[in-house]
């Protein structure tokens, strides 16, 4: 496993080769879209994984960050005169920050109180977004200036389609690494068992705490990027809704594979555009698409694929 | 074959029965393609459900009738469930993958201001069926919508209670945001009136019990009125706690609650509240020689005997937009999106069910202040207020 072929290399090689081939077969704009906000979205999965999938804790309000970042490039630009490319650092900043703040008491809750603590702190954030009208427009949402690099405007779907495309496949790079580190294996250690990992010289307390701060700033870019791509954010960014379906993705996807949270992403985010020829069987299909994944595949798609090709071959 | 495998099966079976479908669909691209995203599913599936039936009843009307400029329209429906991003992933497969000429609806604002850029820079027509004024002010050239704004709301009830000499009001709003824009439009026009706010309250959409803030307003000395700007449940019970408080000053709703199911939430407390609301709500009251009684009441039967059920105002946003669209399309004898977008600018004399339409480059809107009737409760039934004294 440590040759060129590293199971960490062959998922980068994988998403590179994702990126750079697939806009080869698109035939319209559309088509960029549809994959950037999966790029997008993957962002903040596999940073979700790093918690969920490394570390075992779960996180119910993980849309708040995402929302946190997605504010901060609306309001700096336009309420303070930022350029957006500092909007995305600050954001980062401030979710890295509120992470590590609501951690530390958050992350001593277990199980159930987890996720209950962690899904209020995501319907507050989603609650303030709504009622703080004057700065944040309110439920009807706001515009987002666009991003602009050396008095370039950048938008369209072909330039986010990029954009996001490197920033996932450097997200995912570094958390591959993480992986492979000692940070890694310790987080893996307490997935296992606390008191294990405990025993061992692991500060339990401390490696949640920046699990939890880092896949916070994942989510927060990949907000910031949502908002610049749209253009328009609504509060509903930050919602419960958005919580489950990023938490969905992690889970279907498999959980503790990065190649997985990016699957996940891509099923969730292109599904209901595929289904849409079924019209009102829709939502029944999408749901039953998920639940035969979760039947066969109960590791998730990528590690039950996995196994299974590696089973056939034995 | 192993367990996993069947499930993969299963999953290409899937992914083969839609190629087929997109296929047909294709193969149908002779048509008129008119797009629509609207929010069937969601929170706001009360107002996108009665759109979309509405859309598809009367496109197959229209082409059970021979079609437009014997052309067959068809319709291009997306589900937004009411999340803009996934509403401006509609628009932008409107735009590039169905190639439609004329988009009718968004069903919310957010989705709305959402795809509206799309639609601009791609140079459709984009008639909304969502409420704000934002949509059309300032005005964006391809972009029009039905629906009364809030703030006509906001002015026709002012109106009505200057009429009334009733000048010195409390308000009460929700916080959602049907709520907070009503609060906010109506704060804009409120001095245009020479009427006061004394009283300025609000609520959560959540919330089972107002007395507090009615307490406030009751006690502001010299109260003549209160207008609740709000939606849902919100408003009814507003209306049982003003009853309870033995508040006597007329109570003003918004055209937020113009359904049945207020008065049934409401009780007799609903009694002489006042609304401003759309004629459909009241179609076969309308004296007989209104221009628009034709209009609502038809539309009125068809939809009810079509569903099943109640007419809704919202329903008819959408009949309003997709004939205000036809009109355009016959005018312009063909379907090019300028063109057709030079005529819906040029809809004048329109009778649709929210009033009589006359648009204008600086009007995407086309509704003034006679498209609301102002409503009272009356026995658990609503009448129209004929004398405004």
């Amino acid at each position: 496993m440590r040759g060129i072929f590293s199971k960490r290399r062959m998922t980068l090689l994988v998403l590179v080769a994702l990126v750079a081939v697939l806009p080869l077969v698109f035939p319209s704009g559309y088509y960029y879209r549809v994959a950037a906000l999966v790029w997008i979205s993957a962002l903040a999965a596999v940073g979700l994984n790093i918690l969920m999938g490394y570390a075992g804790q779960v996180s119910l309000g993980h849309a708040g960050f995402f929302g946190v970042g997605a504010y901060a490039v609306a309001i700096g630009p336009a309420r303070l005169g930022l350029a957006s490319w500092i909007c995305i650092l600050l954001g980062a900043a401030a979710s890295g920050g509120i992470a590590w703040l609501v951690g530390r008491p958050i992350l001593r809750l277990k199980g159930h109180y987890l996720a209950i603590g962690t899904l209020g702190f995501g319907v507050l954030i989603a609650l303030v977004l709504t009622s703080e009208a004057k700065w944040t427009g309110g439920p009807d949402g706001t515009s987002v200036a666009r991003l602009a690099v050396a008095n370039m405007r950048i938008s369209g779907p072909t330039a986010w389609y990029w954009i996001s495309g490197f920033v996932l496949v450097f997200g995912a790079w570094l958390a591959l690494n993480l992986e492979d580190s000692p940070a890694g294996r310790a987080l893996r250690a307490l997935h296992d068992s606390e008191i294990a990992a405990a025993l061992g010289g692991i500060d339990v307390a401390r490696h949640k705490l920046w699990a939890f701060v880092l896949a916070a700033v994942y989510a927060s870019i990949a907000g910031s990027e949502l908002a610049l791509f749209d253009g328009f954010i609504t509060p509903d960014t930050a919602g419960f809704l958005h919580s489950i379906e990023l938490v969905a993705m992690v889970v279907l996807g498999g959980m503790g594979s990065v190649l997985g949270s990016v699957v996940g992403a891509a099923l969730l985010t292109t599904l209901p555009q595929l289904l849409t020829v079924f019209v009102e069987y829709e939502q029944a299909l999408l749901g039953l698409i998920i639940m035969l994944a979760m039947i066969f595949l109960r590791l998730g798609i990528v590690p039950g694929v996995q196994r299974m090709l590696a089973r056939s071959a034995s | 074959m192993t367990k996993p495998f069947r499930g993969v099966m299963l999953l290409t079976i899937a992914v083969a029965c839609m190629a087929l479908a997109m296929a047909v669909s294709n193969a149908l691209a002779q048509d008129i393609k008119i797009g629509a995203s609207l929010s069937v599913t969601g929170p706001a599936s009360f107002l996108g459900a009665p759109e979309d039936k509405t859309l598809h009843l009367y496109v197959d009307k229209i082409n059970a009738e021979g079609g437009v400029l014997g052309k067959k329209l068809q319709l291009v429906i997306y589900d937004d469930g009411g999340d803009p991003n996934k509403a401006r992933t509609f628009a932008t497969r409107l735009v590039e993958e169905d190639k439609v000429v004329v988009v009718v609806g968004g069903t919310t604002t957010g989705a709305t201001l959402a795809m509206a850029p799309i639609f601009e820079d791609a140079q459709i027509p984009f008639v909304s069926l969502a409420g704000a004024v934002e949509i059309i002010d300032p005005v964006r050239k391809y972009v029009f919508k039905t629906p009364h704004t809030d703030r006509m709301a906001c002015e026709k009830i002012f109106e009505d209670l200057k009429a009334r000499g009733l000048t010195k009001i409390g308000m009460i709003s929700g916080t959602d945001a049907f709520g907070k824009s009503m609060h906010e439009q109506c704060l804009k026009v409120v001095g245009n009136y020479g009427i006061t706010v004394l009283a300025d309250e609000s609520y959560g959409a959540q919330d089972s019990d107002m007395t507090p803030q009615l307490t406030n307003i009751k006690n502001a000395a010299g109260l003549q009125a209160v207008v609740n700007p709000g939606f849902g449940q919100g408003p009814a019970i507003v209306t049982r706690n003003y009853k309870q408080l033995g508040i006597t000053v007329p109570l003003y709703e918004s055209h937020g609650v113009a359904s049945k199911s207020y008065i049934d939430l409401a009780g007799p407390a609903a009694e002489a509240v006042r609304l401003p609301a759309a004629a459909l709500l009241v179609a076969d009251q309308l004296p007989d020689g209104d221009p628009q009684k034709p209009v609502v009441v038809a539309y009125k039967r068809a939809y009810e005997k079509a569903t099943g059920q109640p007419v809704s105002t919202f329903g008819g946003h959408a009949y309003d937009g997709l004939f205000i669209v036809i009109e355009a399309i016959r005018r312009a004898g063909t379907a090019d999106p300028k063109r057709i977008r030079d005529e819906i600018e040029r809809t004048t004399g329109f009778i649709g069910t929210g009033g009589i339409v006359n648009m204008s480059p600086s009007d995407h809107l086309g509704l003034n202040l006679s498209a609301f009737r102002m409503l009272e409760i009356k026995n658990g039934d609503w009448t129209m207020v004929t004398a405004t004294h």
